[in-house]
């Protein structure tokens, strides 16, 4: 990019500068300085933290027929200086105790990682491929990992609907094939949940690995080829460790999101494919109990917590 | 008599013990290059080279970037297929046998330590594919660290050492497969000085002590002339000169040679007598006439240069007795480094020449200032004509 | 070394196929005169005439282009705050916990954060009347959130690849530090703040669970629309509808290329 058509006039650039040397003339540099920390930081803590802090309290409140539809966890009576809290644990209680959450909440572990394992699987190579090309085939293959991840997703899953319905487009090619006589159910099932999850997340798979693979040093695959290791010896041990923090990377941006996915099992899979955030989704919409939502949102936080810790910890790892 | 013929009679006075590998008749050569090739798309990058390197040499290929060194190197290790042209190791034909089977190893310039792999680990790396059990694979490492004065760094992991170290590091685990063939890039490339000279004779030794054949690749002639058996000089893909480094310095077969070592004078001349062991010629840059003491393949009055080395001319205030080989002018510029000066004299031809003169005794040597008038001379001997 | 085994190149290549099949069959069922998919009526646009001609569809449209395009700007301006404080202001109180939390909206399924942000939205009228009932505002809001993060993290890996002397050497001839953000630094990360941009529209534009949460009655946005209808069944306007973001998409990455290459062939012919 031409870097000339891109500086702003000069005239915008001393207005912009004199409106925030207010900022720093009130406390020098300091106080600019902490009013730039402070806007995203504010911003993030108010929509991004408390947030939780409020599903927190509604999941100890009780459900309610009332706007809004949960219960208040305190009263207060300034004439009588009367203060009762009431915490109802009994939406905790329910989950542990119901076997549905329990299920649902295994299960979605169960689906996220093994759709993660088989994007790895398929990612991997494509990575590889991709890292190993020459700079001109580089971008072009990049640009066609990267444009189904920028077409609609909801879309994304939609096309696959209309390929694995009972009349769908693969049923079609099989019966017209020969190779069955009747449609094999192939949505709603286990099946299309996998397909679809590894489907719409393989880009998310692939990046993370393309850049761990772009950087490892060519060299280094020629130097324990010189010491006599054979390619796949050479891949296992020096390729793969080295690739180790794009793998980790990797597999955190397709398996924690992929616990709490909604739209995948909403359409492609069946009634009784439980995953939480089906369920979460149900208490909120069809049984209005907010409460319950709540609780199911916090038990899914505490799970993925860890994980997402480890997504900044990988992140810092792999610069330095 | 014709150069070679200098050449020999030289190292027979010179030499008493018994002859080189490559001046034997007869003698079969360990790495044999034979018109070997390698072309990418419409690039030469090696221009049909032919070298006979013999065991235990420490064979260096020198030259610029560009001059194909680097990937002669690559051919020979196995991450590039000659065009055409055979490559023997050992008599054995190389062609498609890929790296990890050949019994060449190679130290790479940026040394390519694993850096997920402590010293020992990296060290131990070729043994392991070697398929060498685990306790004969301890003993064989804790020695080649001793040897390389690293065994409490063992558990580092390559961030945490030093260049030399790693260097070290990246010596040991190519010699530790014991290979017939070291292949070095440009080993000494990433040193400080003082570490350069001192890993210079510690390679030397290494090589002496274990009797494997180095082929090192390198851009620093002054690396070139201290390691090497015999150096290899290469430009654009070709080799030029093949041969031990004094005869490489004092017996450059071309202008490219002559200037690519060390500093050296060029005077442009015309041959005026050519004899069997004699060639005169004439010179305007030089303003006087110039006579060397061997014979040389040419054609009457045809056009050749003249080479002198800058510490085989004499400076003197006062004219000499010779007529030949003499030239005249004023000192332009000097420096005095300590062991010796050099001096920029202007001829008054215009042409600049470079004496430097060694600063052996503090009472009787001349010393000489700016602008002051000077007479340039050298022996018959000192210098050498080349034709291209 | 040139040495590629044909099981690179067959499972990559199986792996592209697998990603552009749904699309291409999409692609080609936007055309088929049928509704159905067994039946092949002929190529016709008629599906791309009653897309446009469906009103649901065209106004949530046009609601989804708006938020998206305030979001993307909103989430450019908070995200590069973040990335820049994250990555040039050096230590600062609350540095690790900013730039951990930031990390977590990449990462953080969608049904967590539309609910809580609901809950927030909901207690905060509760207790201060603001904001009133929800819509296109509260869309925007939610938006941001997890956008910024996006653009945060792009702009932070821009940073950290640019050259700090650049900005040094600004400093040592005598500009400010507001000067040298706006003279120096923006101009040199403008990719990753138009990629960011993007990023932040094509996220805003495509979201169906946070909306869903967080959307009053009336303001249904494309994503909702076309769930609803979804759900109920393969509709062709859909289909019209994905081919022609597919054709926009393509549009753009190819015009990127483009761009890059271009790029990439300048700053080689000035070496």
């Amino acid at each position: 990019m031409n870097m000339r058509a891109l500086s702003l006039p000069d005239s915008l650039v001393e207005t912009l500068s004199r409106l925030t040397m207010r900022f720093n003339f009130l406390k020098g540099i300091k106080f600019g300085r902490a009013a730039v920390i402070s806007v995203p930081t504010f911003w993030l803590a108010l929509f991004f933290f408390i947030p939780f802090v409020v599903v927190f309290k509604i999941s100890l409140a009780e459900s309610e027929i009332a706007i809004p539809p949960y219960s208040s966890l305190w009263e207060w009576d300034a004439e009588e200086f009367y203060l009762e809290i009431k915490l109802t644990l009994g939406n905790y209680l329910y989950i542990f105790e119901d076997a549905l959450y329990v299920e649902a909440y295994w299960s979605s572990a169960k689906i996220a990682a093994v759709s993660t394992l088989i994007a790895l699987l398929v990612g991997f190579p494509m990575a590889y491929l991709i890292a190993r090309s020459d700079p001109n085939k580089r971008t072009l293959l990049l640009a066609l990992v990267v444009l189904p991840f920028w077409t609609s997703f909801l879309l994304r899953v939609y096309a696959w609907m209309g390929l694995l319905k009972k009349n769908g487009v693969v049923n079609e090619i099989l019966m017209g094939l020969g190779i069955t006589d009747s449609p094999i159910q192939m949505i709603q099932t286990d099946f299309a949940v996998y397909l679809g999850i590894v489907y719409t997340y393989l880009p998310f798979m692939i990046l993370p690995l393309y850049t761990a693979l772009e950087k490892l040093d060519g060299t280094l695959l020629e130097a324990a080829e010189d010491l006599g290791a054979k390619p796949y010896q050479t891949f296992f041990l020096v390729t793969l460790p080295l690739a180790i923090p794009g793998i980790i990377a990797g597999c955190l941006l397709v398996f924690i999101p992929a616990v709490g996915e909604f739209v995948i099992p909403a359409l492609l899979g069946a009634s009784d494919t439980l995953m939480i955030g089906r369920v979460l989704w149900d208490e909120f919409f069809l049984n209005r109990d907010w409460p319950m939502a709540s609780a199911v949102a916090i038990v899914m936080l505490v799970i993925l917590v860890l994980p997402i810790m480890l997504v900044r910890r990988n992140q810092d790892k792999e610069t330095v | 008599m014709a150069l070679s013929q200098v050449k020999s009679q030289e190292s027979v006075m010179t030499s008493t013990k018994e002859l080189p590998l490559w001046k034997q008749d007869g003698a079969v050569p360990f790495l044999r290059i034979e018109g070997v090739t390698k072309k990418f798309g419409e690039f030469t990058a090696v221009d049909n080279v032919s070298l006979d390197i013999y065991e235990n040499e420490l064979f260096c290929l020198l030259g610029g970037s560009g001059s194909g060194k680097s990937t002669l190197l690559r051919m020979l290790a196995g991450f590039e297929e000659p065009t055409s042209g055979r490559i023997l190791i050992d008599g054995v034909d190389m062609a498609g046998m890929e790296p990890w089977k050949r019994p060449v190893n190679m130290m790479f310039q940026s040394y390519a330590l694993f850096p997920h792999l402590n010293v020992f680990e990296n060290i131990a790396f070729g043994l392991k594919r070697e398929g060498v059990n685990k306790k004969e694979v301890k003993e064989r490492v804790m020695k080649m660290l001793d040897l390389v004065q690293l065994s409490h760094l063992a558990k580092r992991k390559p961030n945490q050492l030093s260049g030399g170290q790693r260097q070290r590091v990246a010596l040991a685990r190519s010699l530790i497969k014991r290979p017939k063939l070291l292949l070095l890039d440009e080993p000494l490339g990433a040193l400080d000085k003082k570490l350069r000279e001192e890993t210079q004779f510690e390679l030397m030794n290494i090589q002496e002590e274990l009797g494997v054949t180095f082929v090192v690749v390198t851009h620093d002639q002054e690396e070139a002339m201290t390691l090497a058996t015999r150096i290899g000089v290469m430009n654009n893909g070709v080799v030029v000169q093949t041969d031990e480094p004094h005869d490489v310095y004092e017996y450059p077969n071309s202008k490219f040679v002559a200037e690519f070592i060390g500093s050296v004078n060029m005077f442009e001349g015309r041959v005026i007598e050519d004899e069997v062991d004699s060639v005169t010629i004439a010179s305007k840059e030089a303003g006087c006439q110039l006579f060397v003491n061997h014979g040389i393949n040419c054609s009457p009055d045809q056009k050749v240069n003249v080479a002198v080395r800058p510490e085989k001319i004499r400076i003197t205030s006062e004219k000499p007795a010779q007529t030949a080989n003499c030239v005249y002018g004023y000192v332009e510029d000097y420096a005095y480094m300590g062991n010796m000066s050099v001096y920029k004299v202007r001829l008054y031809s215009g042409k600049e020449v470079r004496v430097t003169q060694p600063n052996a005794n503090r009472k009787s040597m001349e010393r000489f200032t700016w602008d002051q008038e000077v007479y340039l001379s050298w022996d018959e001997e000192s210098s050498v004509v080349l034709t291209s | 070394m040139q040495r590629r085994s044909m099981f690179l190149n067959t499972s990559s290549f199986l792996g592209f196929a697998f990603l552009y099949i749904p699309m291409i069959v999409l692609i080609i069922y936007s055309f088929n005169a049928s509704k159905l998919v067994t039946v092949w009526g002929g190529w016709s646009f008629k599906w791309y005439v009653a897309l446009f001609e469906n009103e649901q569809i065209m106004s949530a449209a046009w609601l989804s282009l708006k938020i998206a395009f305030i979001t993307a700007t909103l989430a450019v301006v908070l995200g590069v705050l973040a990335g820049y404080v994250l990555s040039r202001m050096g230590p600062f109180k609350g540095k690790t916990i900013l730039s951990g939390w930031i990390a977590a909206p990449l990462v953080m399924p969608e049904v967590i954060t539309g609910l809580s942000l609901l809950l927030l939205f909901v207690a905060m009228e509760g207790a201060f009347g603001w904001p009133a009932g929800r819509g296109m505002g509260t869309i925007i809001i939610a938006h941001t959130t997890f956008c910024m993060a996006y653009v945060a993290v792009i702009v932070q890996s821009r940073l950290s690849m640019l050259d700090e002397t650049l900005e040094e050497a600004a400093m040592d001839l005598g500009a400010k530090p507001s000067t040298l953000f706006f003279l120096i630094t923006l101009p040199l990360i403008a990719p990753a703040i138009i990629s960011g941009w993007l990023l932040a529209f094509t996220l805003s534009l495509d979201d169906l669970v946070i909306a869903s949460f967080v959307s009053g009655p009336g303001n249904s946005t494309l994503p909702m629309v076309i769930f609803s209808k979804v759900r109920m069944g393969v509709t062709p306007e859909v289909n019209a509808l994905a081919t022609i973001m597919i054709a926009i998409v393509t549009v753009g990455v190819i015009a990127a290329m483009y761009q890059m290459r271009k790029q990439t062939k300048l700053s080689a012919e000035s070496h």
